[in-house]
């Protein structure tokens, strides 16, 4: 009994931290819409200017305390100043695009933080006064554990009374209710977004601060809290303060459980739960249908077939990409092989978000599963590689049937994150089953074909499969389903309204749209000679959206400017030192200057060319 | 001999009778008007009428055929198209495209994955635009269109497939008057040429009395009137019911 | 004129990136070898590492390189991902021209990089990823391994642990390869030396994601004699603060793979546990000629004291060095050749590579966690010689698929 009591403590105290960072990240989306990838990385610096303000202050219990709320403060003003100098600018860019530049934040932070802390670990000192452990039914528990179980109920009512007993609150309420509201009530939404934002930033960092005294400050606390963190904002409902305490405490009691009966259980656990939970209540515990989209965007121009002249560019280009091993060094060819793929990796996930209005956070599971699948087949099964490339996309399809006929039951936000948890699931069982697949050291060998393995012969197939893709891909967004999908993501209610069972259709898409994944990972698998579990983590969904978003979402040539500008930029940069932060300042510059992104910014720059040119003639 | 039957039709939400027992029928090339007072059960009732609401009790029949249980899509397949209060177009196509997208549903080939969408039913939908007055707007981007073009996009959608009945609510919500009577002339057009017939829920005494052929008036989600246009204006429950509302009604009646 | 590969070059530059020229060879020209490893995604380990590599690389080329060439190190990030890490490599073996390949941390990297090598015919040597499948399970002709394994290190452990009177183990690492191999090396290599021991519970948290509480609390309530862990980083700093502070580890023993490193060690300041059984290395406290010699060019390079990377890191450029004075040819049939049963001289003492399993018998390290001048460090130690900790080289090379 004792030791039952004291592991629900344990759990409890986990969901304390758990909640500040996670409550940080809702209030921020529910507010501004935004899907805050940085918000890990305020966790992070929470942690460090704690760690340095707690060894500096060094006072006692007094010095504790002033540095984690310092700390806490100086997280605020960094999240102030990145609203202020990047994210105001974007509010109006197409859903989700918001999304890129926090990626590009994030990698900012992470370089950011290892130039002034260094790369080794920080362990810092515990909590003066609360630093042994009491005994409750006979049982230790740290006081510092005891100190957060109180913690996280306080600032939740902090919260509660904030949002409550003030007009900002009422305000913030107001917005992540009704977004439209907020700007008939004449408020001004510059210094609401910013203001939450700012809250958002400082239970973040006081999350991170408050960590301290559990475990050493380190530069993978960023990407190790957001996944969890996202979690507990979707179960919890987005928006909803109360919903993440609650999705909190779930999921650290769960967690204190599961381990006693299955201890690989943490793995896949937040995602398992999410994912039922979403099943069950679409919205999340506390979240309503307002919660799953942002505001409305200024809608797509109507498809044009291309013109003579544009087919003439595109044939040209690919004969000139045809013309690459004449050309090759060594490493063109790999390159752009490299490229080939993730183009059409980023256009089978813009086929499911641009043109069906689905967006996936977990598009890298289909292509995973079309690596692993070629590389059993190969291994386990000894096709050939041809039958192989034509099984992956196959158990692509398969995966994303499974998967799909509870996605497309939900939408927006909802919809990525039940995504994410059928990747991390599928990660995870990657990850586990050793025995089929070979774990985390992952299956080697799989090379092409003889007459496939020379540079140029595996080159051209990877063209051919690629442009082949790309042109079909193409050709159903201009088709009557394809159509269909557009449709469906303009609005649902026309749709249904003219006899069409939406939902069948958006199944299909996303059944096509794995397919299409899982070719790309075919190609990965045997242009990589080997697959790990790598191949369908969260690292790949996100890249595949970031070339998306960057690409510019309203257009289909969107995702090949942003496939090749992704890739072409990450292999240069990755030579230099702080690759990451330089990188992230090329994101963070592509989505400032063109907020439809390259697609969106090209065209709009020929636009102005030609208007120029117009008003030239008529001057 | 009606197109659409309405028997016992009733709904309740947490106890509350949204709408109560309402009978009614829909002749064929009737256009016919239900109105009543805010919260009166009228969109509860067209929501019933097409399957987004399953009705507690009660049956609705097209020409003979029960409509409950079936889902909206089955509702429209079956020859029942709807309008809806706030326009529920494709902004990110052409005005042709949006008419051809309900085309498309019509011919099913919703599925089709080989063809261009473009190019099918391009003629058809044209057509429907010219009967509604768009012919010039087919290329434009819906986005663009001005409100009361976007309502008479909605008629020519609703138009594509044949359907037997109209659902239209509210469809000159929001519109200047002067737009108003043009759609509603237009609509009435329609039912003479096509034959179908028009259920529609408005706010405006003007357009009622103007273009109905026959009222329903619904309060408290029953029925306590129905008929012509002046007997509507001297019924006494109807009088009661409008000037407990503090409305419009007795105004209108004068300048009729 | 252009040349063919100068036209090359140049519309490849045009069109592509910016590659690096390449010339023909010369006499003078320096010998180009590539090497990668994880250095954004794993900093806190992989920093030593290059240092090391760093001050070796200066050492050779200040005396004259190899045989009058200077080497020339094309180092790269693999940043964390194998894919990054295969690219790369076919940059460095296609574009770049280098002769052989070094370097890795991670497992999973280390192995793609193996089966890179094997399928493109270039030498690589595996410096730091510890899975034993890298020479034996997928061991192939053309990797080699030079940090002591999995298998080596839990021998060394194993070996110590039979002497302990606990029968009741229960075990902590990591979910990855590295954690579950080590457990399982572990388990076989302490029952064959003490047969009676039982293990009675098993926890493996993900990685660096440690529930750190529940963890403890979970290995509290089987009440083992001993523990063995192979949690490290982050991971171990939670597990040791949780575990002190609820007595997991009063009156128990403690044996921890690696532990006694100073990456993982130093970071838990006076936190960390004294007592523990662990390999590592004790850095300063080495005194021997060779090391003493290493040491001061390092404290003196760098400001600091040398870590296991750093070890790692200059043993690597040591075997390079060593190999490439011998080989007859910069040739991979004559690299590999050499590379077998090749004999090196390091700080640590002298270890060769085994012809049958590729693996070196560098050792490391074994002692007790303690205080060292206010500091953690390791005291009791010995340095056990990898070759003790080896299956035999016949019993090895029947692990190896054929080739």
């Amino acid at each position: 009994m004792g030791f039952y009591f004291a592991q629900f403590l344990t759990g409890l105290a986990n969901a304390s931290s758990l909640f500040l960072i996670a409550s940080g990240l809702s209030i921020i989306f529910g507010v501004t819409r935004i899907v805050n990838f940085a918000h890990g990385s305020l966790y992070m610096l929470g942690a460090y200017f704690a760690y340095t303000l707690i060894t500096t202050l060094d006072a006692g219990g007094f010095g504790f305390w002033t540095g984690v709320i310092l700390a806490a403060l100086i997280v605020a003003v960094i999240g102030a100043v990145i609203e202020i100098l990047v994210l105001r600018r974007i509010y109006r860019a197409p859903e989700l695009f918001q999304l890129v530049a926090t990626f590009g934040v994030l990698l900012i932070i992470q370089d950011v933080t290892l130039a002034i802390w260094g790369a080794e670990d920080l362990l810092g000192p515990r909590a003066p006064g609360l630093s042994r452990a009491v005994r409750i039914f006979g049982e230790p528990i740290p006081e510092y554990d005891i100190a957060l179980i109180i913690i996280g109920p306080v600032v939740l009512g902090l919260i509660w009374l904030l949002f409550s007993r003030t007009r900002w609150g009422v305000l913030v309420r107001a917005a992540t209710q009704d977004r439209e509201m907020v700007g008939a009530l004449g408020v001004n939404q510059r210094w609401l977004f910013t203001s939450a934002f700012m809250v958002g930033a400082f239970l973040a960092g006081l999350g991170g601060a408050l960590q301290v005294p559990r475990e050493s400050v380190s530069l993978l606390m960023d990407l190790s809290i957001i996944g969890e963190a996202f979690v507990v904002v979707v179960i919890g409902g987005m928006g909803s303060v109360t919903g993440a305490f609650v999705a909190a405490v779930i999921i650290s009691v769960l967690n204190a459980f599961g381990v006693l009966v299955f201890p690989q259980i943490s793995l896949v656990l937040p995602f398992l739960v999410m994912a039922v939970v979403l099943i069950v209540r679409p919205y999340g515990l506390f979240g309503t249908a307002a919660s799953a989209h942002g505001p409305p965007t200024v809608p797509e121009a109507p498809m044009k077939p291309m013109s003579i002249a544009g087919i003439a560019v595109v044939a040209a280009a690919v004969a000139l990409v045809a013309l690459l091993p004449r050309l090759d060094d060594g490493f063109i060819l790999v390159l752009m092989i490299d490229v080939l793929i993730a183009m059409l990796f980023a256009a089978s996930l813009h086929f499911l978000m641009g043109v069906g209005g689905m967006v996936s956070f977990g598009h890298a599971a289909y292509f995973g599963l079309g690596a692993y699948a070629a590389a059993l087949a190969v291994k386990a099964l000894g096709l050939p590689m041809l039958a192989a490339m034509a099984f992956g996309p196959l158990v692509a399809a398969l995966g994303a049937m499974i998967f799909g006929w509870f996605c497309v039951r939900l939408s927006g936000v909802y919809l990525a994150m039940l995504t994410l948890a059928a990747a991390q699931i599928l990660w995870g069982v990657t990850f586990q089953w050793q025995s089929v697949t070979g774990g985390d050291d992952g299956i080697l060998g799989v090379w092409p074909a003889r007459w496939a393995s020379s540079k140029p012969a595996f080159f051209y197939l990877a063209l051919v499969l690629s442009v082949a893709g790309l042109v079909l891909i193409r050709h159903l967004a201009h088709s009557p389903f394809g159509y269909v999908l557009r449709g469906g993501r303009d609005s649902p209610i026309r749709t249904e309204a003219i006899g069409i069972d939406l939902r069948a259709h958006q199944w299909l898409g996303f059944i096509l749209a794995g397919a299409f994944a899982g070719l790309a990972g075919v190609l990965f698998a045997f242009s990589k000679g080997s697959v790990f579990p790598d191949a369908l983590s969260i690292g790949q969904s996100i890249d595949g959206l970031i070339m998306v978003l960057l690409g510019g979402v309203q257009a289909l040539i969107g995702p090949i400017f942003g496939a090749s500008a992704f890739v072409l930029l990450e292999d240069y940069i990755s030579r230099l030192d702080y690759w990451r932060a330089i990188l992230g300042g090329v994101i963070l510059v592509i989505v400032l200057a063109a907020p439809n992104g390259i697609a969106g910014g090209l065209s709009g720059l020929w636009q102005l060319v030609r208007g120029g040119r117009k008003t030239g003639e008529r001057a | 001999m009606s197109v659409l039957s309405v028997s016992n039709l009733s709904k309740s939400f947490g106890g509350v009778d949204a709408v109560r027992d309402v009978s009614f029928a829909l002749g064929a090339a009737e256009f016919l008007a239900l109105i009543g007072p805010n919260g009166a059960g009228k969109t509860t009732c067209f929501n019933m009428l097409n399957g987004y609401i399953r009705p507690d009790r009660g049956s609705v029949t097209l020409e003979g055929v029960e409509l409950v249980g079936r889902k909206p899509r089955a509702v429209w397949r079956m020859g029942v198209g709807r309008t809806f209060q706030i326009t529920q177009t494709f902004p990110s196509m052409t005005v042709r495209e949006n008419v051809q997208m309900a085309l498309i549903s019509h011919h099913r080939r919703t599925l089709n994955m080989t063809r261009r969408a473009t190019r099918l039913y391009a003629e058809e939908a044209d057509t429907l635009l010219a009967r509604v007055g768009m012919a010039e707007e087919a290329a434009r981007p819906c986005a663009e269109l001005a409100y009361g073009d976007l309502k008479r996009l909605e008629l020519a959608i609703a138009l594509a497939h044949r359907p037997k009945v109209l659902l239209m609510d509210e469809p000159t919500a929001g519109m200047a008057p002067s737009e108003r009577i043009a759609l509603m002339a237009l609509t009435g057009e329609i039912i003479k040429s096509e034959g179908v017939s028009v259920l529609f829920t408005e706010h405006d005494m003007d357009v009622v009395f103007t273009h109905a052929h026959r009222i329903l008036v619904l309060n408290r989600g029953t029925l306590i009137a129905e008929g012509t246009g002046p007997e509507i204006r001297a019924n006494p429950m109807v009088q009661e019911v409008y000037l407990g509302g503090g409305t419009v009604f007795k105004g209108e009646a004068n300048d009729a | 004129m252009l040349t063919r590969r100068e036209l090359q070059m140049a519309l490849a530059a045009a069109i592509i990136a910016a590659p690096f020229a390449g010339g023909a060879a010369h006499a003078q020209d320096p010998i180009k070898i590539g090497e990668m490893n994880s250095y954004t995604r794993m900093a806190a380990f992989t920093e030593p590492y290059r240092k090391g590599w760093e001050l070796a690389l200066e050492e050779i080329n200040a005396n004259g390189g190899i045989n009058g060439r200077p080497l020339e190190i094309i180092s790269r990030d693999d940043t964390g991902d194998p894919a990054a890490a295969i690219r790369i490599a076919e940059e460095l073996v296609n574009r770049d021209e280098v002769v052989m390949l070094f370097g890795g941390f991670l497992s999973n990297i280390g192995l793609a990089l193996a089966d890179f090598a094997n399928q493109n015919q270039i030498f690589y040597l595996a410096s730091e990823p510890l899975t034993d499948a890298i020479v034996w399970s997928n061991g192939n002709k053309y990797t080699y391994r030079l940090r002591p394994s999995n298998w080596m290190q839990t021998g060394m452990l194993a070996a110590e642990a039979a002497k302990l009177d606990a029968t009741k183990w229960a075990t902590i690492a990591p979910n990855y390869a590295y954690g579950t191999d080590a457990v399982a090396a572990f388990k076989e290599q302490l029952k064959a030396l003490k047969p009676d021991v039982e293990f009675v519970e098993e926890q493996w948290p993900t990685l660096f994601k440690i529930d750190a509480g529940s963890t403890v609390r979970a290995l509290e309530q089987s009440k083992p004699d001993a523990i063995f862990n192979v949690t490290f980083g982050g991971d171990l700093a939670k597990f040791v603060r949780e575990g002190s502070i609820r007595g997991l580890f009063d009156d128990r023993p403690v044996v921890s793979l690696l532990s006694g490193e100073p990456e993982y060690l130093d970071p838990l300041g006076d936190e960390a546990p004294e007592g523990w059984i662990v390999t590592g290395y004790p850095g300063l406290a080495v005194n021997t000629p060779e090391h003493d010699a290493f040491e001061t060019a390092y404290v003196d390079k760098w400001g600091e004291a040398p870590k296991t990377g750093s070890v790692v890191g200059y043993n690597s450029m040591m075997t390079i060095k060593t190999l490439l004075e011998q080989t007859p040819s910069l040739e991979t049939d004559d690299l590999l050749a050499t590379m077998s049963g090749l004999e090196v001289d390091s700080p640590t003492g002298p270890f060769f590579y085994r012809p049958a399993d590729h693996q070196a018998t560098m050792g490391a390290y074994v002692g007790k966690t303690g205080m060292v001048d206010g500091k953690p460090g390791m005291v009791d130690w010995v340095y056990a010689d990898g070759a003790d900790f080896l299956p035999s080289e016949e019993d090895a090379a029947k692990m190896r698929p054929a080739e």
